[in-house]
């Protein structure tokens, strides 16, 4: 019920909406709950609302840790 | 898909469950509760069981907001639904859910009633507009994930006036949950030593942030980690908590930093404290009686509660004795010490909560565990 999933914002329409896309498929959703939403971020996407942007850089830190991880035994 | 392929990446997790059994004490063992359903569904999905040492162990907590809402709320919704001036608007999730009787909203609707599958609150509300003569309800259920988009439709209900809106609101709150487990008889009875450490949930902490769960780490001493949903993520939780645990730190730590802040959403955090205050208590399935675990719509947006609109019955349900479920939720039972599981209780006909979504911890034993299980013991 939680569950979310990551989508590209595609096409900022006003403040309150954006088309964004997942897999191929273009979606017309809220992006009320956000500020500043750009053409380009991710933003998590669920019942019909972006809930949070994904911060990118964050996410390449945790890949780069998942790696280090798993290297240092 | 981008930020999700880059998660499942199979050599990493080989790599990281190697890094576990490294981690983990033999001489020791480790119990940590995943409490968000997602959770529970992502760890049977992907074997995680399978790649964790056999001291490692994940307990399902209660965190499926179809699972753990009480009968006696599935009935006033069907209720509303088989009112004739009502449109129901619900997410598809409880659609199936069988409330007393093994009535459901779709059975409802095969009787005639007028229930509208919606993805997004928002659909409700435009249905509202649509059907100026009908009373459109939308049946609000979820964490602090669906609480926010619930917030947002009652002020454009309230904005745009449409007077045929209402929402039946049964919104909860993760935090109050986690605590009620915690203080639990059953967990205080076994001296508190079943739970080393809790799995934040991902999606909920966008929202909330990292900061309530502190509260926990300190007061309870118990470890917490921020997770995404991906199998990568899960793996780099545990590592984490298991290293807390052997540190003898109880800490927030946040795996799932690509997303959750400490501070989460201010701008839907304002939007969820304008509309709604908390309840005095609430019951969850499984768990009873939570305090300050649900919230109500507040006095400025009274006029667009579906509590105050209709009339609703208040049934008295009682669970199956047989059912597990809150031993299971707690960390102190497994579906398997159930007697009903997979004989007289399946996805096609639960009896007990753990049961009805698939997010639940019976569910995906079901689907997915439990012949690992068997071919263990
Ligand atoms: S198998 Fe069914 S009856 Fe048994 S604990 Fe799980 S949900 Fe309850």
């Amino acid at each position: 019920m939680c569950l979310a999933i990551p989508v590209r914002v595609n096409e900022v329409i006003n403040v309150d909406e954006a088309i964004v896309e997942a897999d191929g498929i273009r979606k017309l959703v809220s992006i009320s709950l956000l500020d500043d939403v750009k053409v380009g971020d991710y933003v998590i996407l669920h019942v019909g609302f972006a809930l949070n942007k994904i911060d990118q850089q964050e996410a390449e830190k945790t890949l780069a840790l998942f790696a280090e991880m798993a290297e240092q035994k | 898909m981008k930020y999700v392929d880059e998660y499942r990446n199979g050599d990493l997790a080989s790599q990281l469950s190697a890094k576990i059994h490294h981690l983990a004490n033999a001489e020791r063992s480790y119990r940590f509760m995943e409490f968000c359903g997602g959770h529970t569904h992502a760890i049977f999905r992907y074997g995680i069981p399978d790649l964790l040492p056999s001291n490692v162990r994940m307990i399902h907590g209660p965190g499926c907001p179809v699972c753990v809402l009480p009968m006696s709320r599935l009935n006033q919704a069907i209720e509303l639904a088989q009112n004739k001036q009502v449109i129901l608007c619900s997410y598809g999730d409880m659609m199936r859910v069988p409330g007393s009787r093994k009535m459901t909203l779709l059975k409802a609707r095969a009787e005639g009633a007028d229930v509208r599958m919606v993805y997004s609150c928002s659909d409700a509300l435009q249905i509202a507009k649509d059907n100026p003569k009908k009373e459109v309800v939308f049946f609000a259920i979820g964490f602090e994930t669906t609480t926010p988009p619930t917030a947002l439709i009652i002020k454009q209900a309230a904005a745009q006036q449409v007077g045929n809106f209402s929402v039946f609101c049964n919104h909860l709150l993760t935090p109050s949950a986690i605590t009620s487990i915690l203080e639990s008889a059953d967990i205080r009875a076994m001296g508190a030593l079943m739970l080393d450490g809790f799995i934040g949930p991902a999606h909920v902490s966008t929202v909330i942030g990292s900061q309530p769960y502190e509260y926990f780490a300190r007061e309870y001493h118990r470890p917490v980690v921020i997770a995404g949903f991906e199998p990568l993520d899960l793996l780099q939780a545990i590592a984490m908590l298991i290293q807390q645990v052997n540190d003898g730190r109880a800490e927030v730590e946040n795996e799932f930093a690509r997303a959750v802040t400490r501070e989460g959403n201010r701008k839907a955090k304002k939007h969820v404290a304008d509309v709604f205050e908390l309840r005095k208590e609430f019951e969850w399935r499984g768990l009873g009686l939570v305090p300050y675990s649900a919230l109500r719509i507040n006095k400025s947006y009274k006029a667009f509660d579906a509590e105050n609109r209709f009339n609703l019955t208040t049934t008295r349900t009682t669970e199956n004795r047989a059912c597990e479920c809150p031993a299971i939720i707690r960390g102190v039972k497994t579906p398997r010490d159930c007697s009903l599981f997979a004989i007289g209780c399946t996805p096609e006909n639960p009896i007990g909560s753990c049961m009805v979504s698939s997010e639940g911890a019976c569910a995906a034993y079901y689907s997915y565990g439990r012949h690992y299980e068997q071919n263990n013991d």
